[in-house]
């Protein structure tokens, strides 16, 4: 257990530290750079809370994708030799504020929540059997079929086994989503091609 | 948590050694220190191998006089010499980007060896999702390189720096679709699940599963190579045009990191090939794959003597993959920026989606047509067909209820008994685990 919480404080402490360091630097590419630091950590926290998929799934999109694309961009566009980012104080005032709203938000929503049913769920005590099977099988590793099955509507955490009931699987928002990411590519890569005058 | 450590056979033999409670801290120690080991002198034989495949290519000798005869201490002579070079960031480079990138890369790469199995049950984390996490680690060694490229201030190193960018986010494309293939065949995205279903005989291995993973063995291979920016897809260095690409402004160690990097991510891209389509730790012969996991089953020396010989045929299929690659460099001519491109996005992508539909398909005609046993009628691989089996009895609750009434009385079978399991925990069952849990470390230790 020490060691759990020796990581856990490490890498929020990572996560922190980058946040606060992509606020801070001015230039572009080391916001990025911080960012990688403090996705990467929250990444480790997910790993640590046994959420593999979250984990993997925030490194591959966010810094394998989103941030290479954004160094990608910074490269092809910057005009002088390191783009940087002056934020005046005006901006500095208002990011400030929203920040601390949005910190006393996450505060109220944390201490809203009773975390010793939470708990007693994760352990066993409470809760249905399929609630538990689900904790448990997601303790020993085995993520991903839980995720799969969710996916598709097979719901144990809601009583699916003692009901035999399917739920409702969220193949088809994923389906529809996937489908309109792919017509959004197809419209930007139309819009951004060199377009070829008639008649010459 | 995860499961953990591939030791409990080494922590079964240190049993009677140590004190109680200490043989798997004792297990974990020793392999963590081989692991580290292996993986110093991983980059220094291969970088030794490929110099001497190199020479013989090119009609020459390679290196011939470090070490006796063959010149097999070539590498550790590199290794002292650049060692011993000054650590340069030229004055205008962003200096803190500029040290940060090679251990980017260098990290990123190694650290893609905590879910790769190398033998039967011998992984460092047993994830669940293990290739996908694997892919995910892989993916950051671009960052590196981009910020590299970025940061060093030099022309030539932007150009490498882009060129990478641009290709590695188009090969991760086909990768990943090609890396999907054989998981479809699979059903499983645990790494060593996928070995263990190709044991007994070369016809269970997922490259000769069906005419669509045989092809994508070889489009993964070529996509592989090309995400190791080795030639010829080694536009990022391009010697011949950006004088060294991304690692020119780069001496000494910081720029023997970035080949470190390199030639682990080789072998790593190696490894998910030879577990995802050449059966990873099996040798392809049934009767030496049914001994071996006859002497799995045993306690103590034996089943860490198949383990070792697992990770033999690992390593050596591995270590074959990469040869190839080194083949493919010194034979191959570098091709153009938009040759790259163009081979990835025209011609890679369009195949490998090709593939994949045709593997999803394929089930359907082996299961109409040939009557074989195939994810159609068997989802989700052998092992947990027993699992998915309960779950399709959701519908029909009383059916599951009989079921278990008929297998309750004769509890001494050890087989329906493990069904009784299954159905009560009903969908969310566990396959049966191959590795020792955080759970059973306890339960021993106490």
């Amino acid at each position: 257990m020490t060691g759990d919480v020796l990581f856990f404080t490490l890498f929020a402490l990572l996560a922190c530290f980058g946040a606060v360091a992509v606020v801070v630097s001015q230039r572009v590419v080391r916001m990025a750079f911080w960012l990688i630091i403090s996705l990467g950590s929250t990444a480790g926290l997910f790993f640590l809370a046994g959420a593999d998929f979250v984990g993997a799934t925030q490194l591959l999109i966010y810094v394998g994708g989103t941030l290479v694309l954004l160094v990608f961009g910074v490269m092809l566009t910057s005009s002088g030799p390191y783009l940087k980012i002056d934020t005046s104080p005006g901006e500095m005032v208002l990011a400030t504020a929203v920040g601390l709203l949005f910190l006393f938000m996450v505060i109220g929503a944390q201490s809203g929540v009773d975390w010793t049913e939470t708990r007693t769920l994760i352990t066993g005590t409470t809760g249905t059997a399929g609630q538990a099977s689900a904790f448990e099988s997601g303790s020993e590793g085995n993520t991903l079929r839980t995720i799969g099955m969710g996916l598709l509507g097979l719901r144990p955490d809601l009583g699916a086994a003692e009901t035999g009931q399917l739920h409702t699987g969220y193949l088809l928002p994923f389906e529809i989503i996937s489908v309109h990411l792919l017509v959004v590519l197809v419209g930007a890569a139309y819009l951004a091609r060199a377009k070829r005058r008639r008649g010459t | 948590m995860f499961l953990t450590l591939a030791s409990q056979s080494l922590a079964k033999l240190l049993e009677n050694h140590v004190p109680e409670g200490w043989q798997y801290v004792g297990a974990g120690l020793i392999h963590m220190a081989l692991l580290f080991a292996v993986f110093s002198l991983c980059p220094f034989f291969l970088i030794w191998m490929e110099r001497k495949v190199a020479g013989r290519i090119q009609d020459r000798l390679g290196p011939t006089r470090v070490g006796g005869r063959f010149g097999w201490l070539q590498s550790l002579a590199d290794g002292i010499k650049l060692i011993q070079k000054e650590d340069l960031c030229p004055p205008a480079a962003d200096s803190m980007l500029f040290r940060a990138a090679p251990y980017i890369v260098c990290m990123s790469s190694f650290a893609a060896f905590v879910v790769l199995p190398f033998s039967g049950g011998w992984v460092a984390v047993a994830a669940d999702c293990g290739l996908f996490i694997m892919l995910a680690i892989m993916s950051l060694e671009v960052f590196g390189i981009i910020l590299a490229g970025y940061s060093s201030a030099s022309k030539w190193s932007l150009f490498g720096g882009m060129r990478e960018a641009a290709q590695m986010v188009s090969y991760e494309i086909p990768m990943a679709i090609c890396a999907l293939i054989p998981i479809v065949a699979a059903g499983s995205l645990n790494l060593g699940e996928i070995g263990d279903m190709q044991s007994g005989g070369l016809r269970n291995w997922f490259v000769f599963h069906d005419p669509f993973t045989f092809l994508a063995f070889f489009v993964y291979f070529v996509v592989a190579t090309a995400s190791c920016k080795r030639a010829p897809f080694d536009l990022a260095e391009a010697e011949s045009e950006l004088v060294g690409g991304f690692h020119t402004e780069y001496s000494g160690m910081r720029w023997s990191f970035f080949f470190m990097g390199e030639y682990a991510s080789m072998f790593a891209v190696c490894g998910i090939a030879s577990i995802l389509f050449l059966g990873g730790w099996n040798t392809g012969i049934s009767g030496i794959d049914s001994a071996l996991a006859g002497l799995r089953n045993h306690d103590g020396a034996l089943s860490y003597l198949a383990g070792v010989i697992g990770v033999g045929v690992f390593g050596v299929k591995a270590a074959l993959g990469v040869f190839i690659q080194v083949w493919l460099r010194w034979t191959v001519p570098r091709i153009r920026i938009d040759q790259v491109i163009t081979v990835c996005l025209k011609y890679l992508v369009p195949i490998s989606c090709f593939l994949f539909l045709g593997s999803i398909l394929w089930p359907l005609v082996l299961h109409a047509g040939l009557g074989g046993r195939t994810t159609w009628n068997e989802p989700l691989g052998p092992r947990t067909a027993a699992a998915v089996r309960s779950a399709s009895l959701l519908a029909l609750p009383e059916d599951a209820d009989t079921i278990t009434e008929e297998t309750n009385p004769d509890t001494d079978d050890a087989e329906p008994a493990a069904e009784t399991e299954l159905h009560r925990d009903s969908v969310s069952t566990t396959p049966p685990r191959t590795t020792v849990t955080l759970s059973d470390l306890s339960e021993v230790s106490q």
